[in-house]
């Protein structure tokens, strides 16, 4: 079953702007799924137009088959939101947002409290419960948001830029949370402009740019696109300044760093061998530039270029 | 999906806001109505005498707690619903399977909590100056309820509209305070000459303020029915008008 499907999507505003032109998108249930894009290219405008912020022009949207023009409030009922604004009451306690969240989709205060507490602690709010939002740290607020979001239990999850702002220690137990109630059953989509993060965490991807799809496929074949990589060695010994890797495209950085571009036929070992002949050894390998991201701005200006 | 809940869930927000908010929601109406007893009962009215057979403290006082009531249920959903747009955290509910007209009753019902607050309490600082016998109890109910409605709809069509908090503060100074103070919370309109009584006719607050009197004192100058089927024409018109712009997104999706 799809989770999401989105069919011939078009967002005109008012002052003429084609936010979005013909989308076509499915997400499949249980998947965990980026839609990626460079700003103003229309991520926000379909997640808006899927939670019902954001008025269509034209299209239809199914949330697990039922249409949200003819269904809204069941369709509704499956979905959660993690906006990239913090929109709760700052003036609320932290426990009163969830549970009058709760209230709106029909969950009585007595079933939404032990929620709220669960989901309070799981996201490390627990001491704040009282507090007013808005006295809440930015990382604080975010997971508010979050709990929010999850609070009826959704069966598709969208976050549009939740670790925005967001220390790496704390996006990484982001990360963490997500990927467990992705395991649990949770569908998500998610917008980042941290490749890594759709790297690690999404195994579907689509492309959006200038209010179109330009890529949709698993992150697997779309990686493996990618024709050429480079990559970065520091060594543990001076290269010797008379060196000769035979076949290899290199550059050295410094005496200890090598800069090797490989093409997509070409392996890493055949590095290590010419390497190991010459005696010296590696103590890490990187790659220079987020896989991801060198394909996705290839594609957009791909696609830029063919506007 | 249980739309009961929901109400429920978005009245008690309401109610919280503004009792969180007490010194700003429930206590100016009680401090500035029991000036207007003092001043314009006690000072000013034990010289003007008595009107249509009551003493002059008598006479206002119902036009008083009419006037704190519709004003307070307009401002509640003006500025609630408003602040909810301004901050953003009205998206809480539109992306929750809320229907339109359970978004508008909650809102509405919220203005209704406290116009009858407010109105309970300058009833009760009313008991201070006035020693008046309720006539007609369930007219006298009726009146002060429908009449919150209608402001209650009046201030959410306020906020739907409304860009800035200057857009919602319009409204009361300009027109809601001058069809007050021209309704007859003051005077009968038998004072005025002829031309400006009929005039008056065309002021809803006018029929709210006579009924509401005529509920506690027995006195009005208009026909009770006539009140309340404009009131209620008022409440079918302004509530269709404000589903309408929900149901349109105006000033909520773009």
């Amino acid at each position: 079953m799809k989770a999401l499907s989105i069919k011939n999507l078009s967002k005109t505003y008012k002052n003429g702007h084609e936010a979005l032109i013909n989308v076509d998108l499915d997400v499949a249930q249980g998947d965990f799924f980026a839609l990626l894009g460079p700003n103003g290219a229309g991520k926000s405008t379909t997640i808006g137009v899927v939670t019902s912020l954001v008025t269509k022009t034209a299209g239809d949207v199914k949330i697990f088959d039922i249409d949200l023009d003819k269904y809204p409030a069941k369709a509704k009922s499956y979905l959660g939101l993690v906006p990239q604004e913090f929109n709760f009451n700052g003036f609320e306690q932290v426990k009163h947002i969830l549970v009058t969240q709760a209230g709106y989709y029909g969950i009585r205060t007595k079933e939404a409290e032990p929620r709220a507490d669960e989901l309070l602690k799981q996201l490390g709010l627990w001491e704040k419960r009282h507090a007013t939002a808005r006295t809440l740290s930015g990382g604080m607020k975010r997971r508010l948001m979050i709990a929010r979001a999850l609070i009826h239990r959704p069966k598709l999850l969208i976050l549009d830029e939740p670790t925005a702002g967001v220390d790496i220690e704390l996006r990484r137990s982001m990360w963490q949370f997500l990927q467990k109630i992705n395991e649990q059953g949770t569908t998500i989509i998610l917008t980042t402009h941290y490749l890594e993060e759709a790297e690690n965490l999404c195994r579907n991807i689509a492309i959006i740019d200038r209010g179109r799809i330009i890529e949709n496929t698993d992150m697997k074949s779309l990686l493996n696109r990618l024709d050429k990589q480079t990559f970065i060695f520091d060594l543990k010994s001076s290269l010797p300044s008379n060196i000769d890797l035979p076949n290899i495209h290199y550059q050295l950085i410094d005496d200890t760093t090598l800069e090797v571009e490989l093409n997509q036929n070409e392996s890493l070992n055949a590095v290590f061998s010419a390497l190991s002949q010459h005696n010296i050894e590696v103590s890490s390998m990187k790659n220079k530039a987020n896989r991801l991201e060198e394909l996705f701005l290839s594609l957009v200006e791909k696609s830029e270029a063919t506007l | 999906m249980n739309h009961w809940v929901a109400f429920q869930t978005l009245l008690t927000r309401e109610v919280r806001r503004f009792l969180r908010i007490w010194p700003q929601t429930l206590l100016p109406p009680a401090i500035t109505m029991t000036l207007y007893f003092i001043i314009f009962g006690n000072l000013i009215g034990s010289r003007i005498g008595e009107m249509d057979g009551f003493n002059y403290m008598d006479y206002i006082a119902p036009g008083i707690i009419m006037m704190a009531v519709i004003n307070n249920a307009y401002a509640n959903v003006a500025s609630s619903f408003y602040s909810a747009k301004f901050q953003n955290h009205i998206e809480e509910l539109l992306v929750a399977p809320v229907p339109n007209y359970l978004i508008l009753a909650g809102y509405v019902a919220g203005g209704i909590a406290r116009g009858l607050i407010v109105g309970l309490i300058v009833t009760l600082v009313s008991l201070f100056f006035t020693s008046i016998e309720i006539q007609h109890l369930w007219i006298t109910i009726s009146m002060v309820v429908l009449s919150a409605v209608m402001f209650a709809l009046g201030g959410f069509i306020n906020a739907m509209y409304a860009q800035s908090f200057d857009e919602i503060a319009i409204i009361p100074t300009f027109i809601l305070t001058p069809l007050t103070y021209l309704g007859g919370v003051f005077y009968s309109i038998s004072l005025l000459p002829e031309f400006w009584q009929n005039v008056s006719l065309f002021n809803p607050i006018l029929y709210m303020v006579n009924a509401f009197r005529y509920g506690m004192l027995g006195v009005s100058d208009i026909r009770v029915e006539v009140a309340f089927a404009i009131i209620i024409t008022c409440i079918i018109v302004l509530s269709s008008f404000a589903l309408y712009l929900l149901n349109k997104g105006t000033g909520l999706r773009s």
